[in-house]
């Protein structure tokens, strides 16, 4: 008790002395001006002083409202008040696609994630126009004709690429007139499914082949060709190299099946293509020189960057460059350039061997599973057939196309259009 | 997109128009998709539901073109008004189109089906409509958002169909030689791949009127048609 009115009472004449001292000019002054006024009008003194005992009273209690002002300022800056926080700013933070829209089914507002996913979209559009599917449809209309619970839905999407959503709206608050969508990614399990599925079909028609080819060649080993040391040596050969194949088809089916499987993000990587082709180049130089082909490169004197996986652009290039080398070995030469238009255009990436070249009625198909343009060729350069299945898969994944041009006889190229920069 | 009309009921109306060829171009989307898969996996159940979709556009195509008539009736629209609404009635028709395309590939499952085929008919046939969804979806979404920018590409893209479908015809052919038990099933097939040929036509067209809405002019003309299979004659021999 003692201490405390020993601490307090010098804090409070000190916090009494600092206000007054803080306008004390100002105080003065008017003290003066109200007695002389005072005196002038025949007073004797006694009016002005009440007056200014109100004044100074004022000015000692005025100042504490402002400094507990200041106070509450700062408190809100150390912990924002929940109450008035803006939904943009909780539904930018959300890193699921998400839309805000109003009673028109217009949209308000999409977060970043829902740009990624979805492209970009102004608002206003409205979103029973860009998500068509009907079940999609007729889920934002039962929203919009007002069912407080929350419901949801099942999106699915095939083009581009495979995704299912489950998706799932709630108005905002009462009497907005406002609405969230929110998406959940659910693709996942649904690839792994159907990668099984795929893999199993892959996998057992392109196996079946080699392995028929090997069991045969057991059965003559132990049978007629039982005491042949030459015929065995070949056989035993044929068996090796087919072996080789099914364990690289093997190799090339799992690197497909895993890209399938990894989730569906935009990639955020800035990867300066100069150096991953130089990369290339060098790693696959020993392929060019078996080959007999040399590898020239045209690239620009700036950097080339564009958005994507380093791992993934890697395994995009060399599979071109390798099948440039392989199948335009003819030519002697491979030319890896690249293009940067400026910005705004597509980057490109073109590789172009002076090979035999590919007849115009297979372009539209060489990227297709197990399409080959030429089995034997194929199967001579140890092809799997599975190559440019894994690099359109993988340009897919960056937003990115492949264009082929080629003419019999003079060559082909390959060039990779990567979309300009966001 | 967004003026504001001086009555909002002309908006609502409009928005209301819209929003059907949105559900509209989801219907003919799924039902292109769900004929395709019907035939890869020889579903019957699957393509009799396609065929009995199909009454459901019919309706809708009556539907906003009845509901168009009376908005022009009504409000006498001009300029961008006028043109959002006939490119309503347009593009319903189209997507309409690709409904029956839709329906008529569904209706050739059983005859396909009825024989189990090698999986090597139908990959080029599903990389051909992947094709031709991406193109209709890439059109509708323009049309959702009102910009012109991709519709350029649009027509590339048609190009690119178009020489499939070339390179398929020409591979049907030669399973047909091969083996004349082939030609029931690869004849159908030609013909799903036509019609999934003229599914990516009709979404040209969609893009040409969603160009035509949003800038008020036309697209520049179109080049010479790419298609070249009505000159592909079956090899009389080996080719070396």
């Amino acid at each position: 008790m003692e201490d405390d009115d020993n601490g307090s009472s010098p804090g409070w004449l000190k916090a009494v002395m600092r206000r007054l001292g803080r306008n004390w000019q100002v105080l003065a002054a008017a003290s003066a001006a109200l007695l002389a006024l005072d005196l002038h009008l025949g007073g004797n003194g006694l009016a002005a002083a009440g007056a200014v005992a109100f004044v100074l009273a004022v000015a000692v209690l005025f100042p504490g409202k402002r400094g507990e002002h200041v106070a509450m300022q700062r408190s809100e800056g150390l912990a924002p008040d929940i109450d008035t926080l803006p939904a943009i700013h909780l539904a930018a933070a959300v890193q699921d696609p998400l839309y805000i829209f109003n009673r028109g089914g217009e949209v308000v507002y999409a977060n970043a994630a829902a740009a990624a996913a979805f492209g970009p979209i102004a608002p206003g559009v409205s979103l029973q126009l860009k998500f068509r599917a009907p079940e999609m449809h007729d889920f934002i209309a039962r929203v919009l004709a007002g069912g407080d619970e929350p419901s949801a839905t099942d999106y699915a999407e095939r083009v581009p690429i495979e995704r299912v959503y489950r998706v799932s709206a709630m108005p905002i608050g009462e009497g907005t007139g406002l609405f969230v969508l929110l998406f959940k990614d659910q693709s996942e399990a649904r690839r792994i499914d159907r990668m099984r599925a795929d893999f199993i079909a892959n996998a057992s028609h392109e196996l079946r082949t080699p392995l028929a080819s090997v069991a045969g060649f057991i059965e003559t080993l132990r049978g007629p060709a039982r005491d042949d040391p030459k015929a065995r040596e070949n056989f035993l050969q044929i068996m090796q190299n087919q072996t080789a194949r099914m364990a690289r088809l093997i190799d090339d089916l799992l690197s497909l099946s895993r890209l399938e499987i990894r989730p569906y993000v935009t990639p955020s990587e800035k990867v300066d293509m100069r150096l991953l082709l130089k990369g290339v180049g060098d790693s696959l130089a020993h392929l060019a020189r078996e080959s007999g082909v040399t590898i020239a490169f045209e690239l620009p004197e700036t950097p080339l960057e564009v958005a994507g996986d380093r791992d993934e652009l890697v395994q995009v290039f060399e599979n071109l460059v390798e099948n440039a080398c392989k199948y335009g070995s003819a030519g002697g030469r491979v030319v890896i350039s690249a293009e940067d238009a400026g910005p705004g255009a597509e980057k490109t990436v073109t590789v172009t061997d002076f090979g035999p070249g590919i007849a115009e009625e297979h372009i539209p198909r060489i990227t297709e599973r197990f399409y080959r343009v030429d089995v034997e060729t194929s199967r001579a350069q140890k092809g799997t057939g599975l190559g440019l299945s894994i690099v359109k898969h993988i340009l897919t994944r960056h937003g990115a196309r492949l264009s082929i041009k080629s003419r019999v006889g003079e060559g082909s190229s390959f060039t990779v259009h990567f979309p300009p920069a966001r | 997109m967004q003026s504001q009309h001086i009555m909002r009921s002309f908006d609502e109306e409009l928005r209301l128009l819209t929003n059907q060829i949105g559900g509209m171009g989801g219907y003919a989307e799924r039902m292109v998709e769900q004929a395709v898969a019907a035939l890869v996996s020889g579903d019957a159940a699957l393509a009799k539901k396609v065929i009995e979709d199909d009454a459901f556009l019919d309706e809708k195509e009556r539907e906003i073109g009845e509901k168009a008539v009376v908005i022009i009736a009504k409000r006498q629209p001009m300029a961008a008004d006028l043109r959002e609404i006939v490119g309503a009635i347009r593009i319903s028709g189209d997507l309409e189109r690709i409904g029956d395309l839709g329906k008529n590939i569904a209706k050739r499952v059983v005859a396909v089906t009825e024989a189990r085929q090698p999986t090597r008919l139908f990959r080029g046939l599903s990389a051909l409509s992947d094709l031709a969804l991406t193109q209709l979806k890439e059109v509708l979404d323009a049309y959702a958002s009102h910009s012109a920018d991709k519709i350029s590409f649009v027509r590339d893209r048609d190009e690119e169909i178009d020489a499939m479908y070339t390179s398929l015809f020409r591979e049907l052919l030669t399973y047909m030689m091969e083996d004349p038990r082939n030609i029931t099933a690869c004849t159908h097939l030609v013909f799903c791949a036509k019609n999934i040929e003229r599914i990516g036509d009709h979404a040209t067209n969609i893009a040409e009127t969603v160009y035509h809405i949003v800038t008020g002019t036309v697209l520049p003309p179109e080049r010479p048609k790419e298609d070249k299979s009505h000159k592909v004659v079956a090899p009389t021999q080996q080719e070396n």
